[in-house]
């Protein structure tokens, strides 16, 4: 996750020597000014830092080639963070987590500024950590129970999540997503840099559709950069340690224990 | 009789009145059905024609798969909509427009584009004279301006859609429009006639350009088709 690091230092040089006043310039008189003069007031500022992907550049290879990541977490994520950071330089907005910065700049539906930025940063972050080197294939323990529960069957996920990407018109991104209120996993799908964390429910899993997330490699063959998602790269590892947080904001029924 | 010439495959590529179609017999059937269907229209020039401006990969692929895939799918949901509409299933009607609007949409701005491009060597980047040129000293300063103002809004524009030269009919004036994923023009007025359109889709500039759009924008211009944009308007101001 996009962390506040202290990355950034301003600082107004303090001038403590009034016109006028008399300065022996012995050397140890000048040595005390230059340490005075250098003992600057500093003010520390928190940005937001490109956190980098867990795992290198070119460990998705081949279903996400080293040259894709390079441009779209070098180039891209990279220019929203870097924009982000120069849109709260002088913002009212400046300090809040993440999470507060997308709810709040979404502004239910009539979002601000900075929310396409703040809110890609996070997307993009929330992406990396979906994926994994030798990822895909199936689910297991929590995570399977609660997908058979809420799709009938795994392939039943699997088939709407493509069908759902398929579908998706423009610039976007489809989630596997517990939505709070009904306490369920659902299947959603987002234009350009809407975040479900706006309507308060939970990402567990992410799916980048922006052309830039797969043109270099698949050209308009969409359906095999779904498919192999799902087969290759889908890190049902995070998604299992996403639903275990999650527990402990949304009941998700009750736990079965054993009677004696 | 004349059924009979219609299903034998030998009077399909004769002039039938028919226009050829990739998809083969189901476009076939819906012709005898009466069914007007879209056509991928051909390129007035080879698709590296545009290089250094658009790669002739990029160009292929746009027109070949991309446009490809909106008139198939378009053709696709206008038969489902006979349907629909035949058996008074309104939901399923309702329910179709999105498909009808996004690769209807496609199809009409991706026919435009084609139009709106032109290689060098045949006057691809001509600046306009005469009636469109005094028309954008006067909307705009000057073709400058216009340029400019058109990469900004290109530049600024979020996820996909197009950056759009317009008329508006009523006024007769210009104006610069853009329009979100592959909605058409008229979406942002039904006065509007687009005179040139700029497609900002990442498919349209990735694989040369990668994430730098203002650099497609910028060299675009040089393959752009003014003649084109500039019979439309006088087509529409006359």
């Amino acid at each position: 996750m996009a962390m506040a690091l202290p990355l950034a230092y301003a600082s107004s040089v303090v001038h403590p020597f009034e016109a006028g006043r008399l300065s022996f310039s012995t050397k140890a008189t000048k040595h005390k000014k230059q340490i005075y003069q250098f003992r600057k007031v500093t003010k520390v500022l928190a940005y937001y830092g490109l956190t980098n992907p867990p795992y290198k550049l070119d460990a998705l290879e081949p279903y996400m080639s080293r040259r894709t990541l390079e441009l779209h977490w070098g180039n891209i994520h990279r220019g929203y963070v870097d924009s982000l950071n120069k849109q709260l330089a002088n913002s009212p907005l400046y300090g809040c987590t993440m999470e507060e910065l997308i709810k709040t700049t979404f502004n239910n539906g009539n979002p601000l500024p900075e929310y396409n930025n703040a809110a890609e940063v996070w997307n993009h972050d929330f992406f990396w950590e979906s994926m994994q080197p030798n990822g895909g294939r199936l689910p297991w323990g929590g995570v399977l129970d609660q997908i058979e529960k809420d799709f009938g069957s795994f392939s039943n996920f699997r088939d709407e999540f493509v069908h759902s990407a398929m579908m998706l018109f423009g610039s976007g991104w489809v989630w596997l997503v517990l939505k709070t209120n009904e306490r369920r996993l659902s299947i959603v799908r987002t234009s350009n840099a809407l975040c479900p964390l706006v309507w308060g429910d939970i990402p567990i899993i992410s799916l980048d559709m922006w052309e830039h997330a797969y043109y270099l490699d698949y050209k308009d063959d969409v359906s095999k950069y779904v498919n192999n998602f799902m087969d290759h790269l889908i890190s049902w590892h995070s998604a299992t340690a996403r639903m275990v947080r999650t527990e402990a904001f949304v009941n998700l029924g009750e736990p079965k224990i054993p009677v004696a | 009789m004349a059924l009979r010439t219609l299903f034998s495959k030998k009077a399909f590529t004769t002039a039938s009145g028919f226009r050829p179609i990739a998809a083969g017999d189901r476009c076939f059937l819906r012709q005898a059905r009466g069914l007007t269907v879209a056509a991928l229209p051909d390129l007035a020039y080879d698709y590296g024609a545009l290089e250094p401006a658009i790669s002739g990969e990029i160009m292929r692929l746009h027109h070949q798969k991309h446009h490809q895939a909106y008139v198939t799918n378009y053709n696709n949901a206008l038969e489902q909509l006979e349907t629909a509409v035949a058996k008074g299933d309104a939901s399923a009607v309702v329910r179709l427009q999105s498909a009808i609007k996004f690769n209807g949409g496609g199809h009409i701005n991706h026919s435009i584009f084609w139009k709106n491009l032109k290689p060098v060597n045949e006057g691809g980047g001509e600046p306009p004279h005469s009636t469109l040129g005094w028309a954008i000293d006067t909307d705009f300063c000057s073709l400058e301006a216009l340029v400019q103002k058109m990469n900004a809004e290109g530049a600024a524009l979020q996820g996909s859609g197009w950056v759009w030269l317009a008329l508006d009919k009523g006024s007769k004036k210009l104006c610069v429009e853009t329009t979100a994923n592959q909605d058409p023009l008229v979406t942002k007025g039904a006065n509007l006639v687009p005179l040139l359109g700029i497609d900002v889709w990442e498919h349209a500039y990735y694989l040369q350009y990668k994430n730098v759009r203002p650099d497609y924008l910028k060299n675009i211009w040089k393959v752009i088709n003014w003649k084109y944009a500039s019979e439309v308007f006088d087509e529409e101001t006359a």
